[in-house]
C-alpha cells in the first residue's frame, strides 16, 4: 500500500472521478478487469491509483465478480445489482450492495463484510471462513453451505438445503428456512425466529442457554437488527450422530 | 494334522476341486465381509480389475520409411508449456511428466514435501489436494498447481494468489461422481484446523461444488477466479474420465487453459472399491476421446490459444509416457507411481505390512493411517520413517527415468521432441485397445468401428 499515494485525478483523462471524498468508479466505461485490479491495489493503465478512499461502483448492471477478490481495508459501494460471485473471497474490505445480488455472493470470504441491501441468490456466503455477511432481503437456496467460520445475517428467510454441511460459524435467519436446514451439519450455530420447514440429517433444534443468547444479540446488533428479541429465535445445530460412520445410520445417508 | 500347507491349484484340480470363475476365492472373502461388517470395503488406490491400457500398444520404431534419430548424439526435447492461451504466466514444465493432485492430510506433510522437492528437481510441477496448501509444499515446489475442490477445505485467496495454476475439480478417475473421505484417525489437530472441522472425526467431502452446477456457471467460476488473479494464472479443468468428448468440450468452452482428465486406474486415498472398479473408463479409452474434443474445437496443438490435455490413470513407465503422449496428451500426470517412488509399498517395511494384515506390493489402506512406509499417515512417528530429502531424490530418479525412456522411444521413431509422437507411431495388440486407441491391429490396417 506505500506504492499507492492520493493523487489529483483527472477525470476528463482517466475516466473516473471523484465524488466528495469517494472515488467513482463506472462499470459503464471501465473493463470489469480494470475495476477489480484497481480494488486489488494495482496499476491499472489509463486510471489513477487507487489509495485507501471510499469507492463507490456505478453501473454493475448484474456484471459478474464485482469487487472480488479484495484483500485490503477498501469501503466500497456497488451502486446496483450485481451477479454471481460478488465480493468473493473478500478479505478485510467492507462491501455494500445497494441492490440484489446473484449466485455466491461474498463466497469464500475470509474477513470484513459484505452487505446486500436487496435480496441474495443461491448459495449466499458459500464455504466463507470470516467476517460478517448481511443479506436485508431473502437469500435463496443453499444459504450458508460450507460456512467456515463466517458469520451471515439474513434479514427475510432462506431457502431449502440452507447451512448444508455447515462447518463452523453463525447463521441467523430472521424470517423462516427452506427444507432440509442444516443438512449434515458440523459445529455451526443456525439461529432461526421462523419457521422450519424440515431439518436435514443430523440437524437438531437444541436450548438457547445464556451464551447463545448474548451471541445472537452481538450478531444481530453487527447487522442493524438489535431491536429483535434474541429469545424469540430458536438454535439449530449438529446432533453429531453422523461423526463417524456407523451402519445403523445408513438410512440416513 | 500336525502341519497344514496352502494347497496348490494343482493340487485341488487333482482332487476334483474346481473354483468358479464366478465365485472365486476374492469374491468369496468380499462378500464373508460384508455380511460380517454391514459396511461396504473403503480402500486406497484405483481399479485393480485388468483393463485395456498401455501395454496393449506399441510403437513402430523408423527404419526404412522413417529415419530415427541417434540416441544421446541427436536432440529430443521434453519441455511442455501449460496453460498459455489466457494466463499472464503459463506454466512452462522441462518434462512432460506432472506430479498429480494428492491431499495434505491423506499425505503427510513430510510427503507432501517430498513430492514437491522431487518435481522441482526435475522440472515440473506438483498439485495440492483436498486440504489446502501447506507452507512445505508450497516452499519446496517451483511450480505448484492449487487444487479447488468442493469441499474447499483450507480454500484461501492468499493461497490461490501465491499459486502458479488453478485446477477446478470436478471429479478423478478413481471415483467420477463422487466427493471424498477421510477417515477420523487420520484428522489429528493440524489437519482438522486445516479443514476447519473437529479433530478425529470423519470428514466427507462433497461431490458437487457448493456455488456454481453445470457448465454455464463453470464460466462464471473460471472468470471469478481470473479476476481474483488478475488473469495471471492457468485455470485448470480436471475431470474423472467417464464422458470426456463431452466433458472436455464443455470444460473448454467453459474457458478451461488445460484440461486434465484422469482415467479409472487412477488412485485415491479413500473411496469404496465398489466405485474405484465399476465407474469410469479406462485412460486408454479416454485420450482419443479427449483429443477429437479439442481437435474439433480446433484447440488442439494449435499454438498460441492451445488448450492443452494432461492426461493421468496409470501411468507407470516412460513407454506409458510415450504412448499418451502419441494419443494426443501433452503432458501426463503421476500419483500412485510417486508414492512407489517415494517409497510406498517398500518390502523393507514387510513385517509391518504383515502386521496390519497387508503385504509389500499390496498395501492399499490409505484411508486407515498406519501406512508402514510412513507416506499416507498422520501418525507423529510413522511419519518420521519417511525422510522427505531422500525421498524426493527418488522421485526426481524416477522422473529421469520417465522421461529419458519416453525420449528413447520418440527417437526411435524420429522425432525431436516427445510431443511429436502421433497415432500413426502406434498399433494395437489386442482389438478392444485397436478400438479404443483408434489405433489399427498390428500387421493390420483395421482400425475396429472405423470402417474398412
Amino acid at each position: 500500500m506505500d506504492a499507492l499515494s492520493t493523487e489529483t485525478i483527472d477525470s476528463e483523462t482517466v475516466g473516473t472521478e471523484t465524488v466528495g471524498t469517494a472515488r467513482e468508479l463506472d462499470l459503464a466505461t471501465t473493463p470489469l478487469r480494470s475495476l477489480n485490479g484497481l480494488l486489488h491495489g494495482r496499476e491499472v493503465e489509463g486510471h489513477a491509483p487507487l489509495a485507501d478512499e471510499p469507492v463507490v461502483i456505478r453501473n454493475p448492471r448484474g456484471a459478474h465478480s464485482v469487487a472480488a477478490g479484495l484483500d485490503r481495508p477498501l469501503q466500497v459501494t456497488i451502486d446496483g445489482h450485481v451477479g454471481y460471485y460478488a465480493a468473493g473471497m473478500n478479505q478485510r474490505a467492507d462491501v455494500v450492495i445497494e441492490g440484489n445480488a446473484g449466485v455466491g455472493v461474498a463466497e469464500n470470504m475470509m474477513s470484513g463484510s459484505v452487505v446486500v441491501k436487496g435480496n441474495a441468490s443461491q448459495s449466499a456466503g458459500a464455504t466463507a471462513h470470516g467476517g460478517l455477511l448481511v443479506v436485508e432481503g431473502d437469500a435463496a437456496a443453499r444459504c450458508g453451505i460450507s460456512m467456515k467460520g463466517v458469520d451471515i445475517v439474513v434479514g427475510g428467510s432462506i431457502g431449502h438445503m440452507s447451512a448444508f454441511m455447515a462447518q463452523a460459524g453463525r447463521l441467523v435467519v430472521r424470517g423462516d428456512a427452506g427444507e432440509a436446514l442444516g443438512d449434515s451439519i458440523y459445529e455451526a450455530r443456525l439461529y432461526v425466529r421462523g419457521t422450519v420447514a424440515s431439518l436435514g440429517a443430523d440437524c437438531v433444534s437444541k436450548e438457547m442457554r445464556a451464551e447463545h443468547l448474548e451471541e445472537l444479540a452481538t450478531l444481530l446488533k453487527a447487522a442493524g437488527f438489535e431491536d429483535d428479541d434474541p429469545a424469540s429465535y430458536t438454535r439449530y445445530g449438529s446432533a453429531r450422530s453422523l461423526y463417524h460412520f456407523h451402519v445403523d445410520n445408513a438410512s440416513a445417508y | 494334522m500336525t502341519q497344514q500347507t496352502d494347497p496348490t491349484p494343482d493340487h485341488l484340480a487333482q482332487r476334483g476341486l474346481r473354483p468358479s470363475a464366478t465365485f472365486d476365492a476374492a469374491t468369496i472373502h468380499d462378500i464373508q465381509r460384508a455380511a460380517a461388517t454391514g459396511v461396504y470395503d473403503i480402500r486406497g488406490g484405483g481399479a485393480k480389475r485388468p483393463v485395456p491400457h498401455f501395454d496393449d500398444l506399441l510403437f513402430l520404431g523408423a527404419s526404412m520409411s522413417r529415419y530415427p534419430l541417434e540416441g544421446y548424439r541427436e536432440r529430443c526435447d521434453t519441455d511442455v508449456t501449460l496453460g498459455g492461451r489466457n494466463a499472464t504466466y503459463p506454466l512452462r514444465l522441462a518434462i512432460p511428466v506432472t506430479i498429480a493432485g494428492m491431499s495434505f492430510g491423506a499425505l503427510s506433510g513430510r510427503a507432501k514435501e517430498a513430492l514437491g522437492r522431487g518435481a522441482s528437481e526435475a522440472g515440473t510441477s506438483t498439485t495440492t489436494g483436498d486440504g489446502g496448501m501447506t507452507p512445505e509444499e508450497r516452499g519446496e515446489s517451483k511450480h505448484l498447481v492449487y487444487q479447488y475442490l468442493p469441499s474447499r477445505y483450507g480454500m484461501n485467496p492468499d493461497d490461490l494468489r501465491k499459486a502458479d495454476a488453478i485446477e477446478i475439480v470436478l471429479g478423478q478417475g478413481a471415483k467420477p461422481g463422487g466427493g471424498g473421505m477421510l477417515l477420523g484417525q487420520k484428522i489429528n489437530e493440524r489437519v482438522a484446523r486445516m479443514r476447519t472441522l473437529p479433530q478425529g472425526i470423519d470428514q466427507r467431502s462433497a461431490c458437487r461444488h457448493p456455488d456454481w452446477t453445470g457448465p454455464d456457471d463453470l464460466t462464471i467460476k473460471i472468470a471469478e477466479l481470473r479476476e481474483i488473479t488478475d488473469g495471471e494464472k492457468p485455470i485448470y479443468v480436471k475431470v474423472g474420465a467417464s464422458r470426456p468428448y463431452y466433458d472436455v468440450k464443455l470444460a473448454v468452452h467453459a474457458g478451461a487453459d488445460v484440461v486434465v482428465v484422469d482415467g479409472m486406474q487412477g488412485g485415491t486415498a479413500a473411496t469404496q472399491d465398489v466405485f474405484i472398479e465399476n465407474v469410469g473408463i479406462p485412460t486408454l479409452a479416454a485420450i482419443p476421446q479427449a483429443v477429437r474434443a479439442l481437435q474439433e474445437l480446433g484447440v488442439h496443438r494449435s499454438g498460441a490459444d492451445a488448450v492443452q490435455l494432461v492426461v493421468s490413470g496409470g501411468i507407470r513407465t516412460g513407454a506409458d509416457v510415450a504412448k499418451a503422449l502419441a494419443l494426443g496428451a501433452d503432458a501426463v500426470a503421476i500419483g500412485t507411481a510417486a508414492l512407489i517412488a517415494l517409497g510406498d509399498n517398500d518390502p523393507r517395511w514387510q513385517a509391518d505390512y504383515e502386521a496390519i494384515g497387508s503385504s509389500a506390493g499390496y498395501y492399499d489402506d490409505y484411508q486407515d493411517g498406519r501406512d508402514p512406509a510412513g507416506i499416507s499417515t498422520q501418525d507423529p512417528e510413522l511419519q518420521l520413517r519417511f525422510d522427505p530429502v531422500e525421498g524426493g531424490r527418488r522421485l526426481a530418479n524416477y522422473l529421469r527415468v520417465l522421461t529419458m525412456e519416453a525420449q528413447t522411444i520418440a527417437r526411435a521413431c524420429g522425432k525431436s521432441h516427445v510431443t511429436h509422437l502421433e497415432p500413426e507411431d502406434l498399433v494395437a495388440l489386442t482389438i478392444e485397445a485397436a478400438a479404443m486407441a483408434g489405433v489399427p491391429l498390428a500387421g493390420t490396417s483395421w482400425i475396429p468401428g472405423q470402417g474398412f
